[in-house]
């Protein structure tokens, strides 16, 4: 049961944290599919930041630098994004599609390139950061982790900026009439830039807590398992609105933690359903969330439209 | 100066040229505005009007030309300059965003807040009913822009200009979506405003407004200056004939009246609406007879889109059933019913009216190209269809770039419409469903699309007309339904109805049974 709740809430801390960054962009009016790749790169950047940092650093500096890394790195990987779909106008749906597609190769190739010294005929696309991983855990033995409560801190950062700043009331009018925005002498393109960027950030930073949730090395050619796909159905199950986002990360979360921990509850198991079939259900529940719930929703109006100061 | 003023002027824009590529959209313009006055800006589509406010609003620069403030000259580069120099603008389409409150919209851009940009909501909340009690600017703070009527939306813009203390008010073409009780109210506050020392430009068509409400008016024509004229001094039909260089009959000649038989029958229509839950035409019935123009009068949304497409055919009925001609056609599709002699002028001529991307003449045989005289075996007799369209063209008058070959895209309003109506009459209906026949046209083309369809009247074809225009259903029509919420609400009869009995029942403020 411990176990449970344990793998719950970290599988629930990273859809929380990507699909707060996609809400950040879509209320900005940009749409983020990118996200997935987004995620990876974040996971890179964390990842090297645990490799490099030299043995036995204080916690508190393992987790601020792979946590800064990793924001980082997400930032620069959703430029590609906000350059395309707010300077050049691109279709947002096709870059995020392409960035999705890029994210996992590129890594899988820079990881390549750096583990070449050590095996220069077939390097591995595998990055171990070993012993560092343990600065997250709260207390010793318990996969608790001090970015889970990083998450819940940034879950209420998120709500108050949306709601109570003005950077949030601007931010929101961008994504729903950016021509009322510009009238008002708000630049929809920094707004529109803050906004990706703010999602570069948290989903980068869902990639690092995504792999170092369980395990001391990551193979970057498995990407993230679609959890940035996951992320989006969370968003939008969480109506754009951080809380609600919070519970629908809780309730896949709970799903996703199932597959890894279904052996440990008898009734569960007596069912004698094969292993596959709990690691198939976060995925199908995302199915059925956006069936019955993507057409009545909340959408920022103007998300996914290019703005163009000439059209009024 | 007296009342502290340098200058007699609050913004003057002197000798403006415009320039767009193969057009000069304002042409050595200049207009003065006092302070304290409500000054018109007259002119029909495309006279420049628009371009106009766009260079005094910092949208467009101008290439020549200075534009003064209280007598000092002043560049105005973007929005953000203007609004500096306290002028702010109430657009035609409301910049408001619809899911957020009153109050957010108003603060929107010139948010109270502490040092770290947290709101302060409760500081604008107190400005905001001052000054909408200073001004008679009724509005609920907290109401979401999608919950609240249109007039209460126009108000919020105007207190988005008041809380931003701007001096120089420009109404852009306010009345267009307002009802007849609503434009009272808005003159009155337009009126108190001015009292109030501020000055305000008044863009309009619409003489009667004028009229009523401005001190003086200045009047553009094909982006060239006419003239500034003190409302007091001229009448309507000199103000029309400065704006349009002739003279305008404002009345439609109409020939007697010879009712013939029922054409169209409709009985309890019920249409869903594609945006909400509830229907959006309820239970409604009606009649056109040969020889009469019926107008369907209403404010835009009431189901008057919806209640077209049912019968068009471009949406299945909930329930009810359609008779044309003595024959059932609920459920025939939309060819059958143009054959059986219905025809369409749509509301939305892009959408509904034209391929964009064809040639004139292939879009005037849309509804016909497989008639033998336009289709032999399957293949297209592109000699016939272009004898044909050139008589249309000729015969309605329908100017373009290249004749028949000239892409639809490329025509003006006012042309695309004429090709359209001269498409729908000429197939010779029994019945002709106009939908706002003159929505966005010059005054020369309303009265064009006005005789025309008199004359289907006058010759005995059954015309149903839907029309937002108050003065077109006063002008045209021979006998006045009004659609409120989905539902026939009242029969008028316009010789003997006015205005402001119409808004009524156009408001849901009276109902009768029909």
């Amino acid at each position: 049961m411990t176990l449970l709740i344990q793998y719950t809430l970290l599988f629930a801390s990273v859809l929380m944290l990507v699909a707060l960054g996609g809400c950040f962009s879509e209320h900005s009016g940009v749409i983020n599919i990118g996200l997935e790749g987004i995620m990876v790169f974040g996971a890179l950047g964390g990842a090297l930041a645990l490799r490099y940092l030299p043995d036995g650093s204080a916690a508190v500096i393992v987790i601020l630098a792979s946590v800064l890394a990793a924001m980082a790195a997400g930032i620069l990987y959703s430029m590609l994004l906000a350059v395309a779909a707010i300077n050049f106008k691109a279709d947002q749906t096709l870059v995020g599609t392409a960035m999705n597609l890029m994210g996992v190769a590129a890594a899988t190739v820079l990881v390549k390139a750096l583990n070449t010294a050590e095996n220069p005929n077939n390097p591995s696309a595998t990055i171990a950061y070993g012993s560092a991983r343990k600065s997250f855990l709260i207390a010793e033995g318990m996969e608790f982790s001090w970015l889970t409560l990083l998450a819940v801190v940034l879950l209420v950062l998120a709500w108050f900026v949306l709601y109570k700043t003005k950077f949030g009331l601007r931010l929101q009018s961008c994504g729903e009439h950016p021509q009322a925005a510009a009238s008002v002498g708000i630049s929809v393109y920094k707004m529109r830039y803050a906004g990706v960027m703010i999602s570069g950030a948290l989903g980068g930073l869902g990639g690092l807590v995504y792999i170092t949730a369980a395990v001391s090395e990551w193979k970057f050619e498995n990407g993230v398992a679609g959890f940035g796909f996951l992320a989006l159905a969370v968003m939008i199950f969480g109506a754009w609105k951080p809380f609600r986002i919070a519970l629908a990360a809780l309730l896949f979360g709970l799903f996703r933690s199932l597959s890894n921990v279904y052996t440990g509850f008898p009734f569960l198991e007596q069912l004698n359903l094969p292993g596959t079939v709990y690691n198939m259900m976060p995925y199908i529940i995302s199915l059925i969330v956006l069936i019955l719930f993507s057409k009545n929703s909340a959408a920022p109006k103007a998300e996914g439209i290019p703005y163009d100061q000439g059209s009024r | 100066m007296e009342n502290g003023h340098t200058s007699e002027y609050a913004i003057e824009m002197l000798h403006i040229t415009k320039r767009f590529p193969g057009i000069i959209a304002n042409d050595d313009v200049t207009i003065q505005l006092r302070h304290g006055e409500i000054h018109a800006l007259l002119g029909e589509n495309g006279a420049g009007k628009s371009t106009l406010m766009s260079v005094l609003f910092g949208l467009y620069q101008a290439e020549e030309g200075t534009i003064k403030k209280d007598g000092k000259e002043v560049k105005i580069l973007s929005p953000n300059d203007a609004n500096d120099l306290g002028i702010g603008m109430v657009h035609q389409h409301f910049k408001l965003v619809e899911c957020f409150t009153v109050l957010d919209n108003i603060i929107l851009g010139n948010e109270p807040t502490n040092k770290l940009g947290v709101l302060n909501k409760a500081e604008a909340r107190k400005k905001i009913i001052a000054l909408s009690e200073k001004y008679g600017l009724q509005v609920d703070p907290d109401a979401k822009i999608q919950d609240i009527t249109v007039g209460m939306q126009q108000r919020t813009e105007i207190l988005k200009m008041l809380y931003r203390d701007n001096e120089i008010l420009i109404f852009d073409e306010p009345t267009a979506v307002l009802t007849p009780q609503e434009i009272n109210e808005l003159m009155q506050i337009m009126k108190n405003l001015a009292a109030e020392g501020k000055s305000i430009l008044f863009i309009s068509h619409k003489l009667a407004e004028i009229m009523a409400v401005a001190d003086r008016c200045t009047v553009l024509r094909k982006g060239k200056y006419i003239g500034t004229v003190n409302t007091a001094d001229v009448t309507m039909e000199e103000l029309s004939a400065m704006m349009v260089g002739r003279n305008v009959s404002f009345h439609v000649a109409k020939g007697e009246q010879h009712l013939g038989d029922v054409i169209l029958k409709i009985e309890n229509m019920t249409v869903a609406s594609k945006v909400h839950k509830n229907n959006a035409v309820r239970n409604v019935s009606l009649e056109v007879r040969a020889g009469e123009i019926v107008c369907i009068a209403g404010i835009d949304g009431n189901g008057q889109s919806e209640f077209v497409h049912g019968l068009t055919g471009l949406e299945p009925l909930v329930s009810g059933k359609i008779t044309l001609l003595g024959k059932d056609i609920t459920k025939l599709p939309i060819r059958k019913r143009s054959v059986m002699g219905m025809s369409h002028i749509p509301e939305d001529r892009h959408k509904h009216g034209l391929v964009l991307d064809y040639s004139l003449e292939n879009n005037i045989v849309l509804q016909r190209y497989f008639e033998p005289f336009f289709d032999k075996a399957g293949f297209l007799r592109k000699k016939n269809i272009r004898q044909y369209a050139e008589k249309l063209i000729e015969q309605y008058d329908v100017r373009s770039g290249q004749g028949p070959v000239t892409l639809a895209r490329s025509m003006s309003g006012g042309n695309q419409q004429k090709a359209i109506i001269a498409r729908e009459i000429d197939r010779n209906p029994s019945l002709l469903v106009a939908v706002q026949p003159t929505r966005g046209l010059d005054i020369g083309a309303i009265e064009y699309i006005h005789k025309q369809i008199v004359a289907q009247r006058d010759a005995g074809k059954a015309v149903l007309l839907v029309s937002l225009e108050m003065d077109e259903v006063l002008d045209v029509s021979d006998r006045i339904l009004v659609m409120y919420e989905g539902e026939i609400v009242g029969q008028l009869d316009p010789k003997t109805t006015t205005p402001e009995e119409m808004g009524l029942y156009m408001s849901g403020a009276k109902r009768e049974e029909v």
